[in-house]
């Protein structure tokens, strides 16, 4: 079956997503992969919003993380305090992070481009929740698209930690330990991090993609794992249900 | 049995200062006592008033102010757009997930400071081009946050005190452009963020129901409006319905903000249009994607900003401006999710 990047990516991103493991998501893609995941293999996941809402049964996509979709027929609407405590007490499995620049560590940039916090070339939102979920839950993965502008060596600002500048630098800081970055999952392949080094480690191609393309998308030196895999494409089933469950309007699946 | 009084033997602690951001307001909780102690109402009286006063008599050039609701949801759009129908400038800004509130009150230049946590952005629907020029020129001065960093900040200043610790932002430029200090806990050693208790000079909510004590009651969502409301100093509430004393007394385990936090309410039915009022109304998609529209032609957005919010009298001709009750009503339809 025939399938677009966004498609992939969520498939993929989905199945990291085990059964009775709990998830702050936002809004887009990483919605539409925990909505995928409760659906296909994981019917028991705990998905929670950062501005209080837990265990919604989603109608439709939510616009907002903070609009009434996040709670729907939920098991409790709370607070961000509730939500974000209990990220800090270690009970938040999993988080999806978004941004416009990325480094080799996981270190996400969603502040601003440019060296003069006064003056920023270009201003983003900035952290929101990330850089709290980024430091408080165990797992942070990535959905983003690849290219070496975004993929970048030195970001303007570090936004959200990953593992900082390597090693024992998150412990060091104070963030809590044995957190951090897990996937990054992209429209050519996924990613995780070496454990010594803490580095980017490709450990799967997506069908069709060439190692040299992923290079030339990345401006940073990657580490290829040693058992580099294809990534397993979407079943027709996977696809059945993003397209006609998950976001029937194509919010989501139709941006590729 | 174990025996942690290993935790509790002298020891130094240290701090050090972790951010270059500016602390735009006191975190001494003595200080916050005293006002709290000589101005908050202890007595159960009526503050039903009119968006227009409370915004003259309590809001004034250079406060801080505290938004409720996230961006566009449950906020209290009415009270915005009478901050900038009366012109006040230089405000100070609790920019916790501010999306359409920041808008709008840069839209007014009403602003000059923030700590940001999220700004110029509106989540899915895109980024706001006047929000994000106010920024990029200097106009608005920003120290960083985040949204749970303003939550607890917020929380400190509901408990009564200067500070808490806090275990995210260490490591990153967030911490490095906020206004916070490492430190040590006392009893572990454990490296902490310690970041200053916010009370705000103004906050404003917009509530399910109230009475006219300013009892106030909320459905879905708190986001983080419990912790608000204790914080500011002065606290107006816009609601969507008066009811009677007696129907807050009927589930008092529903009352979040009782009348002693209050010193102004104001009835505004639809006062988080075009935000989504949980139970009530969904956000107006289409305002708001007008909104960010018109702000990309400079001409387009001042006759934009006459029409809806300048040009008009109050929330209701507001209201009419956008097709008043029939399209109120598909925005209810479409909250509820009723099938057409």
């Amino acid at each position: 079956m025939e399938y677009n990047d966004m498609e992939l990516m969520i498939c993929l991103a989905s199945r990291y997503l085990e059964d009775n493991s709990i998830v702050v998501v936002g809004t887009g893609a990483p919605c539409a992969a925990a909505m995928l995941a409760q659906k296909m293999s994981s019917p028991r996941l705990m998905i929670m919003f950062e501005a209080g809402g837990i265990g919604p049964m989603l109608p439709s996509m939510p616009i907002s993380v903070g609009d009434s979709r996040t709670f729907y027929r939920g098991l409790a609407a709370s607070s961000m305090p509730e939500v974000m405590e209990t990220c800090q007490r270690g009970l938040v499995d999993y988080t999806f992070l978004g941004g416009a620049q990325i480094d080799q560590y996981g270190n996400i940039n969603s502040t601003m481009i440019g060296d003069d916090h006064k003056n920023p070339k270009v201003r983003f939102p900035g952290s929101g929740g990330a850089n709290d979920l980024a430091s408080l839950c165990w797992k942070t993965m990535m959905i983003t698209p690849q290219d070496p502008q975004r993929f970048t060596e030195k970001i303007d600002f570090i936004t959200s930690p990953g593992y900082l500048n390597g090693p024992g630098a998150r412990e060091k800081a104070g963030l809590p330990k044995d957190s951090g970055p897990y996937k990054v999952i992209t429209n050519l392949c996924v990613i995780g991090f070496d454990e010594e080094t803490k580095r980017m480690k490709v450990e799967s191609t997506h069908p069709g993609i060439e190692k040299q393309t992923i290079i030339d998308n990345t401006g940073f030196e990657l580490l290829w794992a040693d058992d580099l895999t294809i990534s397993e494409p979407p079943s027709p089933e996977e696809l059945k249900c993003l397209r006609e469950e998950v976001d029937p309007y194509k919010y989501i699946i139709g941006r590729a | 049995m174990e025996n942690f009084n290993k935790y509790t033997e002298a020891r130094t602690v240290t701090y050090k200062p972790a951010g270059t951001g500016k602390l735009y307001t006191d975190p001494d909780a003595e200080k916050a006592r005293e006002y709290f102690r000589d101005t908050k109402p202890r007595k159960m009286v009526e503050k039903a008033t009119t968006v227009e006063k409370a915004v003259k008599e309590m809001i004034h050039d250079e406060d801080y102010i505290g938004i409720g609701g996230f961006g566009a949801n449950r906020t209290p759009v009415a009270v915005l757009h009478e901050i900038l129908r009366q012109g006040k400038k230089n405000l100070g800004l609790a920019g916790h997930t501010a999306t359409h509130d920041f808008q709008i009150l840069v839209a007014g230049n009403c602003v000059n400071r923030c700590d940001a946590a999220y700004i110029v952005g509106l989540e899915a629907r895109g980024l706001s081009k006047g929000a994000r020029k106010a920024v990029e020129s200097g106009a608005v001065e920003l120290c960083e946050h985040t949204n749970a960093s303003l939550t607890w900040r917020y929380k400190a200043a509901a408990m009564g005190l200067s500070f808490l610790p806090v275990r995210c932002m260490l490591g990153t430029d967030t911490e490095k452009y906020s206004n916070s200090v490492e430190m040590e806990c006392p009893f572990t050693g454990a490296k902490y963020l310690a970041v200053p208790a916010l009370y705000p000079d103004v906050g404003i909510i917009h509530v399910h129901r109230a009475d006219v004590y300013g009892n106030c009651q909320i459905d879905g969502i708190m986001i983080a409006d419990q912790d608000l409301a204790r914080a500011a100093k002065r606290l107006i509430i816009t609601t969507e319905r008066f009811v009677p004393n007696e129907y807050i007394r009927r589930d008092p385990a529903k009352t979040v903000i009782p009348y002693y936090l209050v010193d102004a309410v104001i009835e505004v039915p639809f006062g988080g249009y075009p935000g989504n009022m949980a139970y009530e109304y969904f956000s107006d998609e289409e305002h708001l994607k007008a909104w960010l529209k018109a702000e990309k032609d400079p001409d387009e957005f001042k006759a934009f900003l006459q029409r809806h919010i300048y040009g008009v009298k109050n929330f209701n001709e507001y209201l009419d401006t956008i097709g008043g009750m029939s399209r109120l009503q598909e925005l209810r339809i479409q909250e509820n999710l009723i099938e057409k």
